[in-house]
């Protein structure tokens, strides 16, 4: 405990950057469920598809894995070139899971069940087949930034990658927001997770609205897929399985379908777990994540800020 | 309600496809070359895929070496049967059944992990199954009373002193943060190291397989001050701690860690900067100290300089076709062909002892310089 007293800026910054990841891909689980009410297992993949294109741009722009830091503007320009390869990878596979694993279900009434079983297949298949890839070893992403401490946060040193993560995740999170409230297509969003039935009467196309949503979460999966290519440097096949699983629960932590949840859930997630394993070892990492979780939804079932995708300002 | 079944069975069917493709890759009871229509099989069980895979693949390139090099020129030719364990001792009871069952497999090199030589090594003893293993080292193995146990290198109770020597001797560093992965391998051999370090040992962390994150463990190594860190588990995710370590500004925190981080996938995954400087200790001889025409020849197979315990999965290899070439053609009789073997291999002379542990042992550091790993002295 002293450890945690000592130290408690410093996992505080590294718990927030880790947690800003879950966050972002919290998105895609929490957009959805907000809208189908099913969990949607194959979005760790659609997350990995977008570490791997992103590394496969900076290759296509000549970036050896060892290469030095380039100059700073080629750096706002590879990490943009980067970010949009990528968004654009995880957006095109989450689409694709949806027409194969979904939507051949959903025109047969197919129970949920169903769904979480094809939606697991295609986790696997997806990620075998990176495996199958790249022969299951690490792949390194080419060097575009080196962190260098900008301030000291009562005595924690925060480094710009840290900056760069958190303010990134944030403002995808913000626009992502504002696109669901303010927009026509978000407005189409609300409506289906707010009432199916009625959304098609009143002419919402809902197969598009689907889609919509599953594209949505693919931009901010190939968003996070940037961000944690840069923050660990390497990417593998099975990259997602640990990492689904705990954005998965920090969307159920902040409330699943609550897009501001899934923000609040991964922060805390990320903090909770470093916490947890300076107080009692970080083997007790993952335990305390989970019974952090078990004493949330003990009292708050619906999580954090409870299920309201719809019913933000419906 | 007849829509539901259809999409139901429809599902079913492409899960079932989806996992076979899936699993079809490592399955992997392919063989080398006419393994099938040999009358004899050598098996190789480890890993082939998964995380650690490239530990496995170094084993069963050596010992394919072996068998290729005897199949030239015997009129019956010996086959090399694989059984890729993914290192998960959660597969490889299953796995060693299938071996113990098939009996034309004569003997084992493997299984290349501890963990999984845990699991498996009861169920090779029970269908008498000799087993040769290359590479795992805990030392606790050689306890059960498998009478088909042997092991051609050294295990963790000499290397982990050695490891702990080299930190105290060679490198002089007072403080050491020692970390391990929960495993067989990696606890195992920083519970030896940590006793062997004494007061040295400033604190301990352990982390878990398939990490990514290693945030807090940062911190914690920082936070105490310490000169060296010890890590007990394998390259990939050692290859992430010491990025990670060096990126939060532990950069001179100096990484000593063992076999299992010994691969070029730990530089791969840690970077060429952060890598630098790495002290890696191996009971593996160099290649390039192996005796004969080992190291070339094995370059000429496979286009890569021999790996990580290639040298003793060869000399592994060669006992078991010493045996048959001596008629020792049923699992029992190979079984005390080994016991009693005396020879001389690439990587050292071979005789076991009555634990079926090797009598010659090595303990190698290696260190490495500019993305290689090079050797850097024997440790006596």
């Amino acid at each position: 405990v002293q450890f945690l007293l000592d130290n408690f800026w410093d996992l505080s910054v590294t718990g927030l950057t880790q947690g800003a990841i879950y966050a972002l891909i919290a998105l895609g689980y929490t957009l959805v469920y907000g809208v189908l009410r099913l969990i949607n297992f194959a979005h760790s993949e659609v997350f990995v598809t977008g570490t791997f294109a992103s590394i496969f741009v900076l290759h296509a722009f000549g970036l050896g894995s060892d290469d030095p830091v380039p100059s700073a503007g080629m750096v706002v320009l590879y990490i943009a070139a980067a970010a949009v390869g990528a968004m654009v990878a995880s957006a095109a596979t989450a689409l694709v899971v949806e027409r194969v694993a979904y939507r051949p279900l959903r025109r047969r009434n197919a129970p949920p069940l169903v769904f979480l079983i094809s939606a697991i297949g295609a986790s696997f298949a997806i990620s075998e087949a990176f495996g199958v890839l790249v022969d299951r070893n690490n792949v390194r992403v080419p060097n575009l930034i080196e962190p260098q401490t900008q301030f000291h946060l009562f005595g924690a040193s925060v480094n710009n990658r840290q900056l760069l993560i958190v303010a990134a995740a944030i403002v995808m999170m913000l626009c992502l927001d504002q696109f669901i409230r303010r927009t026509r297509l978000g407005r189409g969003i609300r409506a289906v997770s707010q009432d199916p039935d009625s959304a098609a009467l009143m002419g919402v196309n809902k197969d598009r609205v689907i889609a919509l949503t599953f594209i949505l979460g693919g931009l901010m999966a190939g968003g996070a897929a940037v961000l944690y290519d840069l923050q660990f440097g390497v990417t593998r096949f099975n990259a997602g399985f640990v990492l689904g699983i705990k954005a998965f629960t920090a969307a159920v932590l902040g409330g699943i379908g609550n897009l501001r949840g899934a923000l609040l859930g991964g922060l805390l997630l990320g903090l909770m777990e470093n916490y947890g394993s300076a107080i009692i070892g970080s083997e007790w990492r993952d335990v305390v994540a989970f019974v952090f979780l078990i004493v949330v939804l003990m009292f708050r079932p619906t999580g954090i800020l409870g299920e309201s995708l719809g019913k933000a300002r419906a | 309600v007849r829509f539901q079944r259809m999409a139901r069975m429809t599902v079913t069917a492409a899960v079932v496809a989806l996992a076979a493709a899936g699993c079809g890759s490592s399955d992997g009871s392919g063989g080398s070359g006419d393994a099938g229509s040999c009358k004899y099989q050598i098996g190789y069980f480890g890993a082939l895929t998964g995380d650690s895979a490239n530990l496995g693949i170094n084993i069963r390139n050596g010992a394919k070496l072996a068998i290729d090099q005897y199949n030239k020129d015997a009129k019956d030719c010996v086959g090399l049967k694989e059984f890729d364990s993914a290192g998960d001792p959660a597969q490889a009871p299953g796995l060693a059944r299938k071996a113990v069952t098939d009996k034309t497999v004569l003997g084992i090199i493997g299984p290349a992990f501890s963990g999984e030589s845990k699991a498996a090594n009861g169920t090779f003893d029970q269908g008498k199954l000799p087993i040769i293993t290359a590479s795992a080292t805990n030392p606790a193995l050689a306890d059960n009373g498998w009478k088909i146990f042997h092991r051609i290198l050294g295990n963790d109770a000499s290397q982990g002193p050695a490891a702990a020597r080299y930190i105290k001797d060679v490198m002089k560093a007072p403080k050491v943060f020692v970390v391990d992965d929960a495993t067989e391998y990696g606890k195992g051999l920083a519970t030896i190291v940590k006793s062997d370090l004494g007061s040295a040992v400033i604190g301990t962390d352990t982390v878990q397989a398939k990490q990514t994150d290693f945030a807090a463990t940062v911190t914690k190594i920082k936070a105490s001050g310490a000169k060296a860190f010890f890590y007990g588990g394998y390259y990939a995710e050692g290859g992430l701690l010491r990025k990670q370590l060096t990126d939060a500004g532990g950069k001179d925190i100096v990484m000593v860690a063992a076999d299992g981080v010994k691969d070029p996938g730990f530089v791969k995954a840690a970077g060429q900067a952060a890598a630098e400087g790495t002290i890696l200790t191996c009971p593996c001889l160099p290649p390039s100290k192996t005796k004969g025409t080992f190291a070339a020849d094995y370059k000429a197979a496979f286009k890569v300089d021999a790996g990580t315990y290639s040298g003793e999965a060869f000399d592994a290899a060669t006992v078991f076709i010493e045996g048959i070439k001596a008629g020792k053609t049923t699992r029992e009789a190979l079984n005390d062909f080994i016991g009693s073997f005396h020879g001389e291999g690439v990587t050292k002379s071979i005789a076991f002892d009555a634990k079926g542990e090797v009598t010659d042992k090595v303990i190698w550091a290696y260190k490495v310089k500019a993305g290689q790993i090079v050797e850097e002295q024997e440790i006596k």
